[in-house]
This record gives C-alpha cells, sequence and structure tokens, in this order.
C-alpha cells in the first residue's frame, strides 16, 4: 500500500498489528533505518523527486515495492505516529533514540527549496503558436510561458506585464507602453520594442490567421522610439483595445522567432516558465524561466499529466498522483469539497449559457415570439436543475463592472401568462415545433440544459427537438448559422465591446450565426467603444444590455463558475479567473 | 511461388486499399482541422486568413491531389507531418508504439499463462463440476466489457484499496521498470481477462477433439502416463487453433487498445489515433492506421509461419 494512503488510512502502526507483530529485531530495524529515512526524505524534499523502492527497502510501511513521493506534511505525520506508536511500546532508551530521530524527521521536512508541481487537466492544448490558438487549455498552458504587454487582476483591472505603464493621448489616437527593462525571454534576451512590434505585425497580418486579429484593427501602425518605448497610432480611439491586448493571444514573442518560423514549434516567452517538453495529449513539462521579470516562482517546475476525464483526475488526486487540478464540469468539481485533504477554488468567469434563437427563421423571426420565450424561460430552475446550482442568473454582460442587476432586465422573472398572451399576439397560440442543437458533451451539462428548457417552454407550446451531436458537428452547424435554437455556452470578454461585436453589429464577423442586427445595439457598441472614460462607459453598456435582452435574439440563462482543485499541500494559490494557470507562478507546493 | 514472396508480394495491395479507405472516411467526418483547432473562433477568421490555415492544414487542394501527393510521400517512406505535433507522423507513432507492444505482451502474457492450463484442466475433467466452474469463469470473462473491467479494477485496487496507482504521468519502460509494471499491471489484466477467457474456450476444446483421436489411445495403450498423454502428446496438436486466436487477437492489441488505454490515461498507440480523429490531424490518423494494418498483416504472417512449426504435416502455399 502505498505511503500515503497507508497513512491516511489512518496509519496503521497503532490499528492493525503491522508492527506490533513484528519481532523485537524488525523494531530496531526501523530505528536503523530512521536515520536513512531522514536523509532520503531531506532529499527527496530538496530535489522534489520521489524515493524509490530501493532506496526504502526495509522501511517499515513502504514495503509495496513502488516509488513514492514524500509530502513533507506526511512524513511529519508520519513521524509524529512512529513517535505516538514507540511510546506506546515503550523500549526505553533505545526507543527514546527513535523518537529524536523521528523528531528529526519532522524537523528536516521544514525548510522546502525546491519542488515540482504535479498538476493535471483532461484536455490538453492543441498547439503552441499563442497567436493562433484558442482552446481554453492551450490558452492556459501558454500563459505560463508568454506575458502579454499588460494583465488583468482577479477584478478584471488592467496591470502591468511585460508594460509597466501606458498612456492614451487626449485625443486617444496613441496608446505609448514603457516597457520593464528587467523583461527577458527565456534565452536570456531582453524583450524591446522591437520585439512588441514584430509581434503586433505578425498579428495583424492575415496570413498569420491570428485569432485576435479582428479586435487590434483600428492600429495603423506602431513606433518604437527606443527600445523600451513602444507608441501605437490609432486609427480612431479604441477603449477596449488595452483589454484586448491583456490576452494570451496577445502575446509577446521575440522577433527573432517571427523571423526564422519556430514560433509554434518552440515556444520561447518572457513568463515564469519555460516550456521543455510538449507530449501532446501525454504530458506538458515546465520548468521555471530564470529570467522571468517577475521573480522567483514558487515552484522549480511544472508537470502536466493529461487525464481521461475529470473523474479521473480526482480519483488521481485521491491517491496523491496529482497536486493541482483544473476542471469545467460542475458535477465533477462540486464533489471536491467533500474529499479530505482537497480545496476546490471557484471564481464567476465571464462564459455564459446561452439559448440562442435563430431569428432568420420563421417563428422566431418574430419578436414577440422570442420575449415568450425569454418570458417562459426559468432561469433560476436551469440553473438548480442542470448545472447542480452553479453559476447565477445573467444578462447578456458577465463582467460585474459593466453588468445590470439582472432582475431589471425584460422578463428575467418567468412570466407564463405574459409569455402565452405574447404567443397569442403573434398568432401562435397553437404553439410550434423546432429543433434545438446541443454538443455532447460541451458544456458537460448541454444536454440537461436543454431538457429543462424543453419541458419549460412546453408550457406555452413550444415543443422543442433536442438533436445532441459531437462537438466538431456542433461548431460547424453553429458557425454556419444553420439551426432553429441552440444550447451555447459562448466565451465572454472583460469588455461588453469584444464581446458582443462579433455578433450585433452589422460587420461582425459572427453576424451569421446570430441572424439578429439592430441599428440600436450597432450605435451603442460604436459609442462605448470609443468613449475612453469608464464612467460614462457604463450608462452606455447597461443600455446596450437592456435593449439587448428585450429584443431577446437569444435567451441568456447563466454566468458560469470557473474551478482549480488543489491538494492541501499547495500554498499560495489565488485564482484568477483570466490567469488560472499563471496564478501559479507564486504557488507552493508541499509546506 | 514461395508462399512467404507470396504473401508479402500482397502486403502492398492489402495497404493500398486500407490507405484510399482511411483517407476517403477521415474526410468524411465533417469538421476540419481548422475547426477543431479554433472551435467556433474559426468565424472569426477573414477569407484570407482562413486560405492561409487551409494552406498549412494542406487542405487547400482537392482531395484527389491530396491522395496523390500523400501517395508519393508513402512510397519515398514519408508519412507526412502531424499538424498538432509538428513532427513526422511515423516519429510520432514509433514515439507511442512501445507502449503498446509491451501492454499487448503483457495481456497475451496473462492470458496464455492463465487461459492454455485451464483450458487443459478443463477438457480433462469434462463435464465435471470442476469443468463447469471454468466454463462458467471462461463465459463470464469473455462477456463482460473491457471497460467494466478496468473500472472494476480500478474502484477496487486503486480507489479503495490503493494497492496500485490509477494513473498519473505515465513512466516509460527503461526508465524505471518496477514504477512501470505497476501501471501496466491492471490494463494489462484487463485487456488479458477477456483474452484469456478465449483462449480458455479455445485450448478446452480442441483438448477435448484432441484427446479422443487415435494417436492418443494409442499411447495410452502403450502405456504412457495421463500427464506424457495431456502435456506430451495432445497439447502440441490442441495448440494450433490457440495460436490462431492469439494471432488474430495480438494483432488486434497492436492496434491499441482505445478503450482500455482511455481508461488508464496510457499514452498508447490506440489512445493516440483517437486523439488525432478528434483534431482532425488527417496525416497522423492516415499514418497510423496504416501502420497498425501493416502490424496485423505481419502478425498474421507469423501466425501462419507457426503452424508449420507446430504441426511439420502441414505445408504452406499447397503443393
Amino acid at each position: 500500500m502505498p505511503l500515503v494512503g497507508w497513512i491516511k488510512s489512518g496509519g496503521t502502526f497503532s490499528g492493525r498489528p503491522l508492527l506490533l507483530k513484528r519481532s523485537l529485531q524488525s523494531v530496531e530495524d526501523n530505528f536503523f533505518f530512521a536515520d536513512r529515512q531522514v536523509t532520503l526524505v531531506r532529499e527527496s524534499v530538496a530535489s522534489g523527486k520521489t524515493v524509490s523502492r530501493r532506496d526504502t527497502k526495509g522501511w517499515s510501511g513502504v514495503s509495496d515495492g513502488r516509488d513514492v513521493r514524500l509530502p513533507p506534511e506526511n512524513a511529519a505525520k508520519q513521524a509524529a505516529e512512529h513517535r505516538e506508536s514507540f511510546m506506546h511500546l515503550n523500549f526505553g532508551r533505545t526507543i527514546l533514540a527513535g523518537v529524536a530521530m523521528a523528531a528529526m524527521l519532522g524537523a528536516a521536512v521544514v525548510p522546502v527549496e525546491a519542488a515540482t508541481l504535479r498538476m493535471a487537466w483532461a484536455q490538453d492544448a492543441t498547439g503552441l503558436d499563442p497567436h493562433k490558438q484558442t482552446a481554453f487549455s492551450s490558452l492556459r498552458l501558454l500563459e505560463l510561458v508568454y506575458e502579454p504587454l499588460v494583465r488583468l487582476d482577479a477584478k478584471y483591472n488592467v496591470v502591468p506585464a511585460i508594460a509597466t505603464s501606458w498612456e492614451f493621448s487626449a485625443d486617444g489616437l496613441t496608446l505609448t507602453f514603457k516597457l520593464d527593462p528587467n523583461a527577458k525571454f527565456s534565452t536570456g534576451e531582453s524583450v524591446t520594442s522591437a520585439d512588441v512590434k514584430a509581434s503586433y505585425e505578425r498579428l495583424l497580418d492575415e496570413a498569420t490567421a491570428a485569432a485576435a486579429r479582428a479586435n487590434f484593427l483600428s492600429i495603423k501602425s506602431i513606433d518604437t522610439p527606443d527600445p523600451q518605448t513602444a507608441v501605437f497610432n490609432l486609427s480612431q480611439p479604441d477603449a477596449p483595445i488595452l483589454v484586448a491586448m491583456s490576452g494570451t493571444n496577445a502575446s509577446i514573442v521575440p522577433a527573432s522567432a517571427i523571423a526564422d518560423g519556430s514560433i509554434g514549434t518552440k515556444a520561447i516567452g518572457s513568463g515564469p516558465f519555460k516550456l521543455d517538453e510538449w507530449d501532446p495529449n501525454v504530458k506538458d513539462v515546465l520548468s521555471a524561466n530564470p529570467n522571468w521579470a517577475g521573480g522567483k516562482t514558487g515552484v522549480d517546475g511544472i508537470t502536466i499529466s493529461v487525464l481521461p476525464s475529470e473523474s479521473a483526475i480526482i480519483d488521481s488526486m485521491r491517491s496523491n498522483q496529482t497536486d493541482f487540478a483544473l476542471f469545467n464540469d460542475p458535477l465533477v468539481a462540486t464533489l471536491i469539497p467533500g474529499e479530505p485533504g482537497m480545496t476546490l477554488n471557484r471564481i464567476p468567469g465571464l462564459a455564459y449559457n446561452v439559448l440562442q434563437m435563430n431569428p432568420a427563421r420563421p417563428p422566431m423571426d418574430n419578436l414577440k415570439v422570442r420575449q415568450a420565450i425569454s418570458c417562459a424561460v426559468n432561469r433560476q430552475e436551469v440553473i438548480d436543475t442542470a448545472l447542480v446550482g452553479e453559476g447565477k442568473v445573467t444578462g447578456p454582460l458577465t463582467m460585474e463592472a459593466y453588468a445590470s442587476d439582472p432582475s431589471t432586465l425584460f422578463c428575467y422573472k418567468q412570466d407564463v401568462e405574459k409569455a402565452k398572451a405574447l404567443m397569442k399576439e403573434a398568432g401562435q397560440e397553437a404553439g410550434f415545433s423546432v429543433d434545438v442543437i446541443a454538443a455532447t458533451g460541451e458544456p458537460p451539462y448541454a444536454a440537461n440544459e436543454a431538457q429543462v428548457l424543453q419541458s419549460q417552454l412546453a408550457a406555452i407550446g413550444v415543443k422543442l427537438n433536442i438533436k445532441t451531436m459531437d462537438l466538431k458537428v456542433y461548431v460547424d452547424t453553429w458557425l454556419k448559422g444553420d439551426f432553429d435554437m441552440a444550447v451555447a455556452q459562448n466565451g465572454g470578454r472583460p469588455d461588453p465591446y469584444p464581446m458582443y461585436n462579433r455578433y450585433f453589429t452589422k460587420d461582425g464577423n459572427l453576424v451569421n450565426v446570430s441572424n439578429f442586427t439592430d441599428p440600436e445595439l450597432d450605435s451603442l457598441l460604436q459609442q462605448g467603444r470609443v468613449e475612453t472614460d469608464p464612467a460614462k462607459r457604463k450608462p452606455i453598456f447597461q443600455q446596450f444590455e437592456a435593449r439587448l435582452a428585450e429584443q431577446a435574439p437569444w435567451v441568456w440563462i447563466s454566468s458560469t463558475v470557473t474551478y482549480t482543485a488543489n491538494l492541501d499541500s499547495v500554498k499560495n494559490y489565488e485564482i484568477n479567473p483570466s490567469g488560472l494557470l499563471f496564478s501559479l507562478s507564486k504557488a507552493t507546493v508541499g509546506q | 511461388m514461395n508462399y512467404l514472396a507470396q504473401r508479402l508480394l500482397t502486403f502492398p495491395l492489402v495497404l493500398l486499399g486500407v490507405s484510399l479507405l482511411v483517407f476517403f472516411a477521415i474526410r468524411l467526418v465533417p469538421g476540419d482541422a481548422i475547426i477543431a483547432m479554433l472551435g467556433t473562433e474559426a468565424g472569426l477568421l477573414t477569407e484570407a486568413q482562413r486560405a492561409s490555415l487551409a494552406q498549412y492544414f494542406g487542405l487547400d487542394q482537392p482531395i484527389v491531389v491530396q491522395y496523390g501527393r500523400w501517395l508519393m510521400g508513402l512510397f519515398e517512406g514519408n508519412l507526412g507531418i502531424s499538424v498538432t505535433y509538428g513532427k513526422p507522423v511515423l516519429e510520432v507513432i514509433i514515439a507511442r508504439f512501445p507502449l503498446t507492444l509491451e501492454l499487448s505482451l503483457l495481456s497475451m502474457l496473462i492470458a496464455l499463462a492463465v487461459g492454455i492450463p485451464a483450458g487443459v484442466f478443463a477438457a480433462t475433467r469434462a463435464d465435471r463440476p470442476s469443468d463447469l466452474t471454468v466454463r462458467v469463469f471462461a463465459m463470464l470473462g469473455q462477456s463482460t466489457p473491457s471497460f467494466v473491467v478496468g473500472l472494476v479494477l480500478i474502484y477496487f485496487l486503486s480507489a479503495t484499496f490503493r494497492i496500485l496507482p490509477a494513473m498519473g504521468t505515465f513512466t516509460p519502460l527503461f526508465e524505471d521498470p518496477l514504477g512501470n509494471l505497476g501501471q501496466m499491471i491492471l490494463p494489462a489484466i484487463t485487456l488479458g481477462f477477456s483474452f484469456a477467457a478465449a483462449v480458455t474456450r479455445i485450448s478446452r476444446s480442441a483438448m477435448l477433439d484432441v484427446l479422443s483421436d487415435d494417436y492418443v489411445r494409442t499411447a495410452r495403450s502403450k502405456g504412457a502416463s495421463q500427464r506424457d498423454v495431456v502435456w506430451g502428446h495432445a497439447l502440441p496438436n490442441a495448440l494450433i487453433p490457440v495460436v490462431t486466436l492469439s494471432g488474430v487477437e495480438f494483432g488486434y492489441l497492436l492496434g491499441g487498445a482505445v478503450i482500455v488505454e482511455q481508461i488508464f490515461a496510457l499514452p498508447g498507440l490506440g489512445r493516440l489515433t483517437l486523439d488525432a480523429i478528434s483534431q482532425r490531424d488527417y496525416p497522423l490518423v492516415q499514418g497510423a492506421v496504416l501502420f497498425i494494418a501493416f502490424n496485423f498483416l505481419v502478425v498474421n504472417l507469423l501466425v501462419d509461419l507457426a503452424y508449420a512449426a507446430l504441426d511439420p504435416r502441414i505445408r504452406l502455399g499447397g503443393k
């Protein structure tokens, strides 16, 4: 039995007669080895490596023949149990010597110099080019390796990263960044304004196929008056651009790596870690970047294992094979608080669950029908039933800084009578039948959500036929706008403009998906974009949100929750929704 | 013509058929590599961006041209570049193959070590309670799906009693043989379970057949002991169907045990192929399937050659 499990099961020294049955000789063997144990534990703690069977031969409780990793807290606990059980046995002076050994064992594990954090996730990164990747795990992995000019803190405030300060000109047409003179790539080379210029030019080049290009179209040119200053000349005032620059998709990469085309194969960044090995869908190995301007990282490295499912990750954490993990599925994540020695960290995310209607197709082209559907939905019930109570009822805006109180939005309190009246006004008293698409497993509760909506909408005669499909097929269908309705989980942005510009303005890239534009929404988004004063932006976006909820092209249901979990041996991790893994840069393991 | 040469000549034809099938089948699946990489964000791409990605993923040419190019590459021993790994396909496959080979060998070892003695034992006690017990177990073994066996093993041995680790980072055999074995034994048992059941059933019925043959009766009348008769005279002849079964089964296992690798988080060929399909990594899917087909052909050939070794009366190739 592994040491850890053995200790967790109550340390059978005193329980089962493991030790008691042994002869005095074997007890003395234990003392003999106690000395070796101290050294081994010291070594294992210092190197973060495992203690192998060869090293622990004769070491009681570790005779299972497998390698064990010895977290110091457990070692200390083991020491305590040694002490306790030996005292019970009361063998006199020899025992006291043993107790002293055991006490030393406890003392030896206090200073932690180095450790590797063992992380797991169920979905690995899909590529290494920070400008091209959009998959959740790719962005999380790359935020450890690359840095953007600025970052967001847990409250979505813009804070320094490579840039130490920034300033918009009075007319809002230039944005000037001062770069951190200490910022260095993992190769040791300084990050200069030339790298910034080259990175943004790469982003804007259509041949790059950069995911975030659409957010940076107002960049006219970039000047580099000196190596520590980068000046962005804009074609129009663009308040949200700063937030867009905080994403991993706007990472600064070395100009030399752009020139030799090695981005995507070698990940050279200025972030807290460097990527030593990427074995897709198996494991990712990172080690601390000694050149990181942010200082020393809390751990020497991170190993990320790709496990088949999130419940497998819980198993792995239970058997102390994994220290830290990301979770997407609330059904799995909510199991963690019941597990001894594990902590669940949760924070509201910006992504939202939504029932998308297709206003290009009758009868959803009728505003009253859409409104009737919005009124017939009981959002809290969807959360309670399909989402195990995780998340909050939300309007279109999920970021705290701009969101309105959902109860002020159109029909956010279920009103079946009103819904029926609206159906009647629309001439749809008899109801109708439509298909709703949902992706299998993405989000994990999509099918449950669709079923709850199905039963709620049945009350007003709207019959939903649920069609679940493989994610890629779903995405294909979704991008073509080839659906009556869709249960979706869409990503959010800290700023309303980039979040909805794509869907609800006539030039939006995803207007084929929403099939809905409205001049008023268009103009409100544009006003919000050019207004740089946050106090003035808020009422503009609240008006936008109210209008969108009332026009009801979609029925916004709930905000999502982002989860991470760790063993209690992981300290100093503070969850940050826009830097779930970046926050690991100061985390320590095994104290 | 020499039997071996004849068989070897059919290899390219079979492989060509397989390549055609997999090449076009994978492209019939909706969603391409661009969607697999970008998800819904793929909708944000401009035409020029999309074209540039299509070119990168090799999707910009008509499908027949793509096939032609790929085939030409094959003749040069080049299976293409995996779009997820950015490495040559063959290199990626070879890196995953040792695990699959080890797992296949281990489970075959378990299957033969358990199955043959159990089958022989049952045959010599035909229709007695001990035979019935073995047959019930064999039936159970064959009819229990591997994911059930795997999950039950994980539940009891890893989660409840913590005897073996369920999963973590995979340890390669040569880095740490014991650690590796600890990780491999549960999956090997899972795979070996139904394999052993099949071996038991086949060796039992083959043994029963052989035991009623004249030469066995002759051996008995000449005073050979029961042990000599069973293990010395009868077993070698009873082994032929066991070899056939094991060969076919081994060939399947070499294709990667998709479900078991998935349950135990083992980075083998099965999981590689599955991931490649879900990421629409066409070159990798094609390469992996071709590699699996090739292994299957080789194993089958070896099985045929083994017949001749087991029974000199069998002449391969007729004449």
